[in-house]
């Protein structure tokens, strides 16, 4: 028997999905405006911030909705939980699309600083992260969400490489100071999209498997 | 969108409907209209002024505490409380748009559908029960066909069609309930009073009525009566908040269950009191 309170979390899901898109597509073009120096996608991802922000508030009203309409259950209530944390970690990654964005313009008054190496490695590899994380929202797959918690060190380990390096360049030449530092925030800004994708990847476990993934060390006893 | 094929960038296209992907709007027609209704039960007066519209093809909860007047409310819908000594109404309860006491009182509650508490089916086969109704009003439809399609309606035919000669004694509490709202059906009532329908039942079978009653509801106008408030957040679309005997709250569900502005529909909806 379908129960009807299901349609409501599946609209739910869709706009959850949809939230995640924009986010996607927010990060991918602001990485874009600074390796491909576009000044024009890094206005679009400005401009589009704030259809990011509309969905958080549309989706947190559906959740408030579903949870005081329907005792949920178990996998159906770790679900709407998941959706909610979710729905936060997605505006928050808009928003680091914004930073990078904002540092995309700045870094174009200035010269290249250097051929972008481990820049474009790592942005694969967090629009990887974030891609994978929401696949594994909507096939619920623990394995692909656990392939997601795994490459967190790699995105750790370039930031730290690409903020070695830039520091180099600072040293070596003042003038590239501004345009340097800014790179450094853009890898710092990665990073945070990483650990986001992360956080939701941690989220489809619990939804899905009811086990709490987040910080190992806490004693749950 | 696929499930499993979800690319970068896949933004679904198209809106969805509302938040809780219950239509809500306010276009619906009014298929019943309470208008300044007072109540008595000889000096006592158990219902205050209440006034209310019923929305055609939703499904309309009256909740509160016991003793708050709502069964007494949905009774008056068809007309019930005549049948009580010393009970006095005052106010106007129209049925689109046309006084419901100016009408012949039996032709009426053929546009009035009405599920008690407690099953109570005839002493008669499952067919006949739902044939009941029918065969005394006059139909032009086969019955056997008539009987079939009520019986769908209610959720029941898959469970009983190949035993409708048996007693309807024979089935569970559950099926005595869709059975009794099946024999309701059939005689295409415009409305469905429910007087706690599931009160008598196993959680399995009130998730039954409960599905049933969503079901329905685009196909005919409900208004049903539950003490359990969690029963009228899953299921309707409007809900009436009443204690002693006055209409405290009326709103949207999701909105009376979310933001209920006032405080004493608060206290009752948080557990507060009642």
């Amino acid at each position: 028997m379908e129960r009807h309170f299901e349609k409501d979390l599946n609209e739910l899901k869709e706009r959850l999905l949809w939230m995640g898109g924009l986010a996607e597509r927010a990060v991918h073009q602001a990485v874009q405006a600074v390796l491909n120096a576009d000044e024009q996608i890094a206005q679009r991802v400005l401009a589009e911030e704030t259809a990011i922000n509309e969905m958080q508030i549309e989706i947190d009203d559906r959740v408030v909705h579903v949870l005081a309409l329907h005792q949920l259950m178990a996998v159906d209530l770790r679900f709407v939980l998941a959706v909610s944390r979710i729905n936060n970690d997605l505006e928050r990654i808009g928003d680091q699309a914004v930073n990078i964005a904002q540092a995309a313009q700045r870094i174009l008054r200035h010269p290249r600083v250097k051929p972008y190496v481990d820049l474009p490695k790592m942005s694969e590899i967090v629009e990887g992260m974030m891609r994978d994380a929401l696949n594994a929202v909507v096939r619920r797959d623990v394995e692909l969400a656990q392939s997601v918690l795994v490459r967190d060190d790699q995105v750790d380990n370039l930031r730290d490489q690409i903020f070695r390096e830039l520091l180099t360049y600072m040293m070596g030449d003042s003038s590239v100071v501004y345009p340097a530092f800014d790179l450094i925030l853009m890898a710092k800004n990665l990073e945070r999209i990483g650990d986001h994708a992360t956080n939701i990847a941690e989220d489809v476990i619990y939804f899905v498997q009811g086990r709490d993934v987040r910080h190992p060390a806490v004693d749950r006893r | 969108m696929s499930a499993a094929t979800r690319l970068l960038f896949s933004v679904p296209a198209g809106p969805l409907s509302g938040a809780t992907g219950r239509a809500m709007s306010s276009e619906q027609p009014m298929r019943m209209n309470i208008s300044k209704l007072n109540f008595f039960y000889g000096e006592k007066q158990v219902l205050f002024d209440i006034s209310l519209g019923v929305t055609s093809a939703r499904l309309t909860a009256l909740i509160g505490p016991s003793g708050c007047g709502k069964s007494t409310l949905l009774r008056t819908l068809n007309r019930m409380h005549e049948t009580i000594r010393n009970a006095r109404l005052d106010g106007e309860i129209t049925l689109d748009g046309e006084s419901i006491f100016v009408q012949d009182v039996t032709q009426f509650r053929r546009r009035i559908g009405m599920v008690f508490q407690k099953p109570n089916p005839f002493p008669k086969s499952i067919f006949d029960n739902v044939a009941y109704g029918p065969r005394i009003n006059g139909t032009s439809r086969p019955l056997s066909e008539l009987v079939e399609a009520s019986l769908r309606r209610a959720a029941l035919w898959d469970e009983v069609k190949d035993q409708l000669h048996k007693s309807a004694y024979e089935l569970s509490g559950g099926q005595q309930q869709r059975l009794c709202i099946a024999r309701a059906l059939a005689v295409e009532p415009e409305v469905l009073l429910l007087d706690e329908p599931c009160s008598a039942l196993d959680p399995i079978s009130t998730a039954k009525i409960e599905e049933l009653l969503v079901q329905l509801k685009s196909s005919c106008t409900i208004v049903i009566v539950t003490h359990n408030m969690q029963q009228a957040a899953r299921v309707s679309d409007f809900t009436a908040f009443l204690l002693n005997g006055s209409l405290i709250e009326f709103s949207p569900t999701p909105q009376l269950f979310t933001t209920p502005v006032d405080s004493r529909t608060e206290a009752y909806i948080t557990g507060r009191f009642g």
